[in-house]
């Protein structure tokens, strides 16, 4: 099953997620999320607006690759697939 | 009068409470968080704060021990079908993809949830919010949840009811600027005043569009912005397209509003019926964001003055607050324990507040200063706090 790996930042609001190994059913981006947020209930608000959208300065990537489709997280994340959670640069 | 100051800043929530000794401020709240407003629930000492997430988009956070433990909401958010007319920032950087003569539009979702403020005493529960791209929200069980204005946000100043189909009316509503750091050029709603003898009137400031009035609980809402006059589209006094940086009511007035404007300081002694232009620019009386008015009489406010809008700073290197005791007729510059050389500050709408002969205000350098006695001297609070956005009495 595909693994998940985020920025540390996301254990502040989500502790529970914290030293866990996140492994997940293969899916689509979106259907990872939504398995992630199973896990630690309102998760998928810190990640996506109410439109199912990516926020602006939240970056996943499937392995080395960036995730393309920001709107319908439509990327397919396969069994052997580690996705990533960032947070892009920002601010100061 | 309050013991306590609430101050939103970019780097978290600040509490000052007032001891024997002076001003003390506690630990700082949401360490490292964008703090754009916080503010306290006077009907049941619930602490607010509003979080401007850099990453993981706004959210609000509620307190009801005193600030002892928080609790952040996700529950704010635009409904499936709300949708608004796409504004484009007129400057060639700017990034969005070109009009093309025919409204475009775009899903809402919630940018920054810019104010709050809360129902009558008989109205348990009852919280609004402002945010950008200008919606208003109304909660009735204390923020567990959200519902859409309706009515406002379908209004004919703004297109009509898009839940419905394409626009039916002309949108008349503009982007503020605080809007550009979401990558957006939309509207925002950053006031909200509840009649204090009569909840179910209420005024809403969007910047740009004007002020709205409602005397029905935000049933139906009616512009009201005569009076009103802007120096940046072909007709001053047109119907919509003013910029209002932040109104407020007089508590013990409430016909008695005042306007910081964009072009000036407004006032209304009529319930926003009718404004007038109060500002003396040769007095240094014009641009600026916060206003304050005196909880009982309805004629003294103060402002911050700043220089122009393409300069937000002081207007010759010194802070002053200008007050009014006649309703914009004079304006009395108040510097006495403000600094007057190399300070270069520009204090932000949310920034001032008033309780009872007490004020305080804070600005983007990181000072905040505070007067016991209506402004005639002035203490400093602190030079280092982060920028501060937002500054209430709790």
């Amino acid at each position: 099953m595909p693994t998940v790996k985020m920025t540390s930042h996301l254990y502040r609001f989500f502790p529970q997620l914290e030293n866990q190994v996140i492994t997940l059913p293969s899916g689509s981006v979106a259907e990872v999320l939504h398995g992630i947020n199973e896990l630690a209930p309102g998760f998928t608000d810190y990640i996506l607006d109410e439109r199912g959208a990516m926020r602006r300065h939240v970056k996943l990537c499937i392995n080395d690759t960036i995730v393309i489709d920001r709107k319908a997280l439509s990327d397919r994340v396969q069994e052997e697939d580690t996705l990533f959670i960032f947070q892009a640069l920002s601010g100061g | 009068m309050s013991d306590t100051l609430i101050l939103g800043t970019r780097k978290g929530t600040v509490i000052l409470d007032r001891t024997t000794s002076g001003w003390q401020a506690r630990p700082i709240l949401h360490a490292g968080i964008t703090v754009c407003y916080a503010t306290r629930d006077p009907r049941d000492g619930t602490l607010w704060a509003s979080l401007d997430h850099g990453h993981w988009g706004p959210k609000l956070s509620r307190s009801r021990d005193g600030g002892e433990t928080w609790e952040d909401l996700s529950t704010l958010k635009y409904p499936e079908g709300a949708r608004h007319i796409l504004q484009y920032l007129p400057t060639p950087d700017f990034e969005a993809e070109a009009p093309t003569g025919e409204p475009d539009y775009a899903n809402a979702t919630v940018y920054k949830i810019w104010y709050l403020a809360f129902g009558g005493p008989n109205q348990p529960g009852r919280v609004y919010a402002g945010t950008i791209p200008g919606g208003l929200f109304i909660s009735d069980d204390g923020g567990d949840s959200w519902t859409l204005n309706r009515p406002l946000w379908n209004h004919e100043s703004r297109g009509g009811d898009l839940f419905a189909g394409g626009a039916t009316s002309e949108n008349h509503w503009g982007g503020t600027p605080a809007s550009i750091d979401y990558g957006v050029f939309e509207p925002g709603i950053h006031s909200i005043l509840v009649d204090p003898r009569e909840p179910n009137h209420l005024h809403v400031a969007v910047s740009s569009a004007g002020v709205l009035e409602s005397t029905d609980g935000g049933e139906t809402w009616v512009g009201r912005n005569q009076g009103m006059l802007m120096d940046y589209l072909p007709n001053p006094a047109a119907d919509w397209g003013h910029d209002p940086h932040y109104i407020t009511q007089c508590p013990g007035q409430p016909e008695h509003l005042w306007q910081q404007n964009h072009c000036g300081v407004f006032y209304s002694n009529d319930g926003a019926k009718q404004w007038k232009k109060v500002s003396v620019p040769e007095a240094g009386v014009h641009f600026g964001f916060p206003i304050a008015v005196d909880e009982q009489d309805g004629s003294t406010a103060w402002v911050v003055p700043a220089r122009a809008d393409m300069a937000r700073m002081t207007l010759d290197g010194g802070l002053f607050v200008a007050r009014t005791t006649d309703g914009g007729e004079s304006w009395q510059k108040l510097r006495q324990g403000l600094p007057q050389e190399h300070a270069h500050d520009i204090v932000f709408r949310h920034a001032l507040d008033v309780s009872g002969d007490r004020l305080c205000f804070g600005s983007t350098t990181g000072n905040a200063y505070v007067s016991e006695d209506r402004g005639d001297t002035w203490q400093c609070l602190g030079n280092n706090f982060p920028p501060i956005y937002s500054v209430r009495f709790g």
